[in-house]
């Protein structure tokens, strides 16, 4: 067996191991929960600033309930992984997505979720550079107007995490809902504003060019 | 920042990329390839289309791949 895990390519490798009975399916059951705690650990780290009220040791519980929980995805959807990538960079995704929802939502813990357009009157104190002046303050008057248009759940959507900078995790745990129908609720609001402007003949991209 | 760059910023967050995307389910299944991809300059955007405008107009999913791209990096180092 030792001779067929060095012969085998890594990927091969990391599948059979973990589909295999008895001691070698822990053994390798517990190395691939140890890669997770490191990469769980790595993205904790660097998102360390969003949680100051977070001692060391609730950092490392957050980072074994995100191995703990990517180990659960990993073994779940062992069959899904197609060889593409290394199997510890598919691996890993599954550990940081783990630890950044973790993080995210721990860092909004308590904190009212804004829905109105609080950031709006950033943009317009923004200004706009000379001679944009008027089609500015022309495009950002029927941006309002056409949010205000916009369908219930397509607003929320738009204002919490496009304005108000609320994460996308954070907002789908509090509405019952999930990251990619909320994207979607964004994707579509954000089409029809860009319909909508268009219609009135407005500039729909950013810096000032026309979109195709 | 300048108010230009504000503004172009605050238009983009609420018009986003305007250009066909993947949805955040197709995005994370592909995410290990695509930073592998990029990490190696090998056609990462031409590879798999529709990657990059879905990280520019989905701030957790550009967190993701970012993390990952420099997990990535890291261990290569």
């Amino acid at each position: 067996m030792a001779t067929a895990l060095m012969t085998a390519p890594p990927e091969i490798s990391w599948v059979d191991r973990l589909r295999s009975e008895g001691a070698e399916g822990q053994a390798a059951v517990a190395e691939l929960h140890a890669l997770l705690l490191k990469a769980a650990r790595f993205e904790i780290g660097r998102r360390g600033a969003q949680l100051p009220h977070l001692r060391g040791g609730d950092q490392e519980d957050l980072a074994q309930q995100a191995a703990d929980d990517a180990l659960m995805a990993v073994l779940r959807k062992l069959d899904e992984f197609r060889g593409e990538s290394r199997f510890t960079t598919w691996a890993y995704k599954f550990a940081l997505l783990e630890a950044a929802v973790k993080v995210r939502k721990r860092a909004w813990q308590g904190r009212e979720i804004p829905l109105e357009d609080e950031a709006w009157s950033a943009l317009a104190d923004a200004g706009a550079p000379a001679g944009r002046v008027a089609e500015d303050a022309e495009l950002l008057a029927a941006l309002r107007e056409e949010i205000e248009r916009l369908g219930e759940r397509q607003r929320e959507v738009l204002v919490a995490v496009a304005l108000n900078g609320v994460p996308i995790d954070v907002l789908a745990e509090r509405l019952g809902s999930t990251r990619g129908a909320l994207y979607k609720n964004l994707h579509d609001a954000r089409r029809n504003l860009r319909a909508a402007l268009a219609a009135r003949g407005l500039r729909v991209g950013t810096g000032g060019e026309e979109e195709a | 920042m300048k108010p230009d760059d504000k503004r172009d910023a605050v238009l983009g967050r609420v018009l986003g990329p305007g250009e066909p995307e993947l949805t955040c389910e197709q995005c994370f299944e592909e995410l290990d390839r695509y930073v592998e991809l990029t990490v190696a300059g090998d056609g990462a955007d031409a590879r798999i289309p529709g990657m990059r405008a879905h990280l520019d107009g989905c701030p957790a999913c550009a967190e993701d791949f970012a993390s990952l791209r420099d997990l990535v990096t890291q261990e290569g180092d």
